[in-house]
């Protein structure tokens, strides 16, 4: 049964009935949560839509490997609920701050390190009930695993940050914790280690997590217990604590904390890295943090080149997404006023508006 | 029927002289690519649901992105409806061509680009079979995950349409879970890349919407492969149970427990026993239902998972549980379940394959209910699914040159979805809507997320002229149809005019 917390409230209503208001005078509305990932995304002028007191598991049976919760439920209270069952979130959200919400981890879409090894957020939304720019709730997808009716508009709300509608609840794939999990730390240059990454990668082994902070590799196994020892010798290095990764998932790591702001540089796993192969790197290579109060000029074109993208994840100076081509910037600008007609949920977000 | 196109509630354009759109086109193609002979287009008249067929005024075999490109843009400036087609399996009429419209046949791009090993990853063309690429890309210790029972024959650009699933999604995921990129064309021309070679790409996740959108937005015109190593060891138990509803227990216990099978796939009694027929797959022939459960991984881990599983089997009233001997035997048990669905043919003339998905939990109920509402109806039904996944396939036996019968088959089709809905599942689990379950799609959705379907499909193809009639049922259908099923006493769609 789910736990309520006694906070737990139902606001659909109040919401839709706020949308609808703002909607009715084409009033901009900036959707909050817990407000942790504000150094996400661009600056919004609207009037604050305060989403975390919609918050409480709404269902979970274990068994069904199943949870919906409200877009305010702290991930905290999810992930405590669900390592009482055995159970987890395969993609290890981070956590950016206290009190991130459900919805602000769906809405901006980030994975932890996991993510090469099992897959994006978007992999594990099954269902989503929004609320659109005109205050009509809609669901899509739902609790099922396999469920190809209609567009994946639920897998589309990943990422969005809040452009395509409020997150009102949210239905989870959710994956059995694994048997056993080490972590492991290798004295090897980035690239060295990247490319040992890359071989490891290419054979069935339970790895769960290879990041670099620019001296050492860090590695993490999880699955059955022979998989997971027999792979610890296989790599060698030194024995380490797999509750490290904590830092590592919350962006907290001594090379990731600090500074004015932090940009996340995602690139091909084991391609050319070119002027970013000095940086610290996670996801096997597919991902370099920058940590630096802008990134350099250039920086962009320089992603764009490689095959990658940047993001501002703290900070401030731009640019907070890359630039988008011309013809798909036109698309996504008549998908959101698909969804969103008078423009009114988190405009100009994550491009500016039209 | 359903393949009869019916303007009052179905779109409509305004005829294009065909003479015109012949001459329009066939200086886009190479030669020999454009057909419009009755002869040569009838092997396209239908998909992998011959019940439905129609006829395009004439088929399109483009060679390369620019001429796909330039057909659409000529359609879209004439007005003329296009309908995709890959290999043509589809089991929901999805590539059902639209009377008047052209064909897009995408055979011809039948290359793998590229197989990069390191960064384990497919570069292929939409035309490409779906087992051509795990079999390209064995000599690497790799595969492509997604594995459709169809899969000798169905297109990587069908499974990206469909967003196609197998016996091994339960643990590798659905087509969506294994593709970085694909490339499209839309109809008026313009050539996109949606997603990328690196994680998440910038924007929203139009790679994620487009996966499963039936070709409703645009043209798949190549696909970037994700590829994953080949397990180290592969085995197989086969548990035999004398009541389908515990078998349906052991699934549940099984997934509850903690186990992430590579496959979990039920087959009741009738099916296995036209499988066993068909395939000499070594089933027990008197079991009311049989598991197939399979586990991949390290040697050591698949041997206690083996253990562990053979233990909840027989906790959960198992009468016999049998391990593979050895890689002949397991092949002969996955035979007898690939083969399932021709060996229907041994069951009755026809049949009728059904796609919803369920909660787990639910599935001794909605066995049990299926069995009544074929009693209903006069027909058998016969069940071989993904279990792991609540994803059902009844299949429905009848004979289409019986009066009436094909009618009776889709009204009990029809009411198994309902039934999968009323349990908080859906109406197809990997087959698509296509034509075949666009009524369905107005009980599974309400009024306002159909508009929404709509607006999406129209920032992509504001003409609507991709695959029309298909997948996103017109208000004036819902309105039709729902005049004719009413829901916990609210009739939906309820201020639109009734036909
Ligand atoms: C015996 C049998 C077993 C099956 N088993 C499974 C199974 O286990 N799992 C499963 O998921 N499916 C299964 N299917 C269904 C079918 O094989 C899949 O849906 C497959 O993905 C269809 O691929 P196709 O190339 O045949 O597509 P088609 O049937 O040609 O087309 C299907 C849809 O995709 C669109 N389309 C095709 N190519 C393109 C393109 N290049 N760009 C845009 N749109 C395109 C078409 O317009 C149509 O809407 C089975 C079918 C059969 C006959």
């Amino acid at each position: 049964m789910p736990i309520s917390s006694g906070s737990d409230a139902d606001l659909t209503a109040a919401l839709a009935d706020a949308v609808r208001a703002a909607a009715a005078d084409r009033r901009a509305l900036e959707i909050r949560g817990a407000g942790t990932r504000a150094g996400q995304g661009r600056p919004v002028a609207g009037e604050r839509l305060e989403v975390a007191g919609h918050r409480g598991v709404v269902d979970y049976d274990p068994a069904e490997l199943v949870l919906t919760a409200r877009a305010g439920t702290p991930l905290t209270e999810i992930e405590a609920l669900l390592a009482a069952n055995g159970q987890m979130l395969a993609f290890e959200p981070p956590r950016l701050g206290r009190g991130g919400t459900l919805g602000g981890a769906v809405a901006t879409g980030l994975s932890g390190p996991r993510r090469p090894f099992t897959g994006a957020l978007r992999d594990y939304v099954l269902g989503v009930r929004i609320l659109d720019g005109r205050g009509q709730v809609l669901r899509f997808g739902g609790t099922v695993f396999k469920n190809v009716a209609g567009f994946d508009a639920f897998r589309l709300m990943a990422g969005a940050h809040g452009e395509l509608g409020v997150l009102l609840d949210i239905s989870l794939r959710v994956v059995p914790r694994p048997a056993v999990e080490a972590a492991r730390t290798l004295d090897l240059a980035p690239e060295p280690a990247r490319q040992r990454v890359a071989e490891l990668m290419r054979r069935p082994l339970p790895l769960s997590g290879a990041f670099h902070d620019g001296e050492r590799l860090h590695l993490r196994l999880s699955g059955g217990r022979a998989g997971v020892a027999a792979t610890a010798d296989l790599v060698g290095g030194a024995e380490a604590d797999p509750g490290d990764w904590t830092a590592i998932r919350d962006l907290a790591h001594p090379v990731l904390s600090g500074g004015g702001g932090l940009w996340r540089i995602a690139l091909p796993r084991t391609g050319p890295a070119g002027d970013f192969e000095a940086l610290p790197w996670d996801q096997a290579g597919g991902v370099r943090w920058l940590r630096a109060p802008a990134p350099p000029t250039g920086a962009e074109a320089a992603a764009a080149a490689l095959g990658g993208h940047l993001q501002r994840i703290r900070g401030a100076a731009g640019p907070a997404f890359q630039s988008l081509p011309a013809p798909l910037l036109a698309l996504h600008r008549r998908l959101k006023a698909a969804l969103d007609p008078e423009g009114i949920l988190n405009p100009g977000r994550m491009y500016v508006e039209a | 029927m359903l393949d009869q196109f019916d303007p009052r509630i179905d779109p409509e354009f305004k005829p294009v002289d065909p003479e015109a759109l012949r001459a329009r086109l066939a200086p886009l193609l190479p030669p020999g690519g454009l057909l419009t002979s009755l002869e040569a287009m009838r092997p396209y008249e239908s998909d992998g649901l011959p019940a439905y067929r129609s006829l395009p005024a004439m088929v399109a075999l483009p060679e390369t992105v620019g001429q796909v490109a330039a057909v659409l843009k000529a359609c879209s400036e004439l007005g003329v409806p296009v309908v995709a087609r890959g290999a043509g399996t589809g089991l929901s009429g999805g590539a059902l061509p639209f009377p008047g419209g052209l064909l897009l046949v995408m055979s011809k791009f039948s290359r793998i680009l590229g197989i990069d090993p390191v960064a384990m990853t497919a570069r292929v063309q939409p035309g490409v079979r779906n087992l051509a690429v795990s079999e390209a890309a064995a000599p690497h210790g790799l595969f492509y995950a997604p594995d459709p029972s169809s899969q000798l024959a169905c297109s990587i650009g069908g499974n990206v349409a469909e967003n196609a699933g197998g016996v091994h999604c339960l643990k590798y995921g659905l087509t969506v879970h294994n593709i970085l990129a694909v490339q499209v064309v839309t109809l008026d021309g313009e050539i996109l890349t949606l997603g990328g070679p690196a994680a998440d790409a910038a924007g929203y996740d139009l790679m994620a919407l487009f996966t499963g959108s039936e070709g409703l937005l645009g043209v798949v015109t190549e696909v970037l492969l994700r590829l994953q190593p080949l397990p180290e060891t592969t085995r197989l138990i086969l548990a035999a149970f004398d009541d389908v509803g515990r078998a349906a227990g052991a699934v549940a216990a099984i997934m509850a427990a903690g186990v992430v099978p590579a496959g979990l796939e039920m087959m009741d009694g009738p099916a296995l026993r036209a499988a066993e027929d068909f395939a000499r797959a070594g089933y027990p022939r008197d079991a009311a239902a049989i598991l197939l459960c399979e586990i991949d991984g390290q040697a050591e881990d698949v041997a206690e998972e083996i253990a562990r599983v053979s233990d909840l089997l027989r906790t959960a009233g198992a009468t016999e549980v049998r391990v593979a001997r050895d890689e002949d035997e397991r092949k002969r048990f996955w035979a007898g379940r690939k083969g399932a669905f021709p060996a229907m043919g041994r069951l009755a003339p026809d049949y009728y394959c059904i796609d919803g998905t369920i909660p787990r939990k639910s599935l001794p109920f909605v066995l049990a209910e299926m069995g009544r509402l074929a009693e209903l109806h006069g027909l058998g039904v016969a069940n071989v699914f993904h279990a792991g996944d609540g994803n059902l396939h009844p299949l429905i036996l009848y004979d289409a040159n019986l009066e009436g019968d094909l009618e009776k088959a889709e009204a009990l089709g029809g009411a198994i979805l309902e039934l999968c809905v009323s349990v908080g599942g859906s109406i197809t689990g990997e087959h698509g809507v296509g034509r075949e379950k666009i009524n369905q799609m107005c009980v599974q959705f309400t009024e306002a997320e159909v508009n929404a379907f709509h607006a999406l499909k129209a920032a992509f193809d504001p003409a609507g002229l991709l695959n029309p009639g298909k997948t996103i049922p017109t208000l004036a259908r819902c309105a039709e149809y729902g005049g004719m099923h009413v829901h916990k006493g609210a009739l939906p769609f309820a201020h639109l005019e009734r036909f």
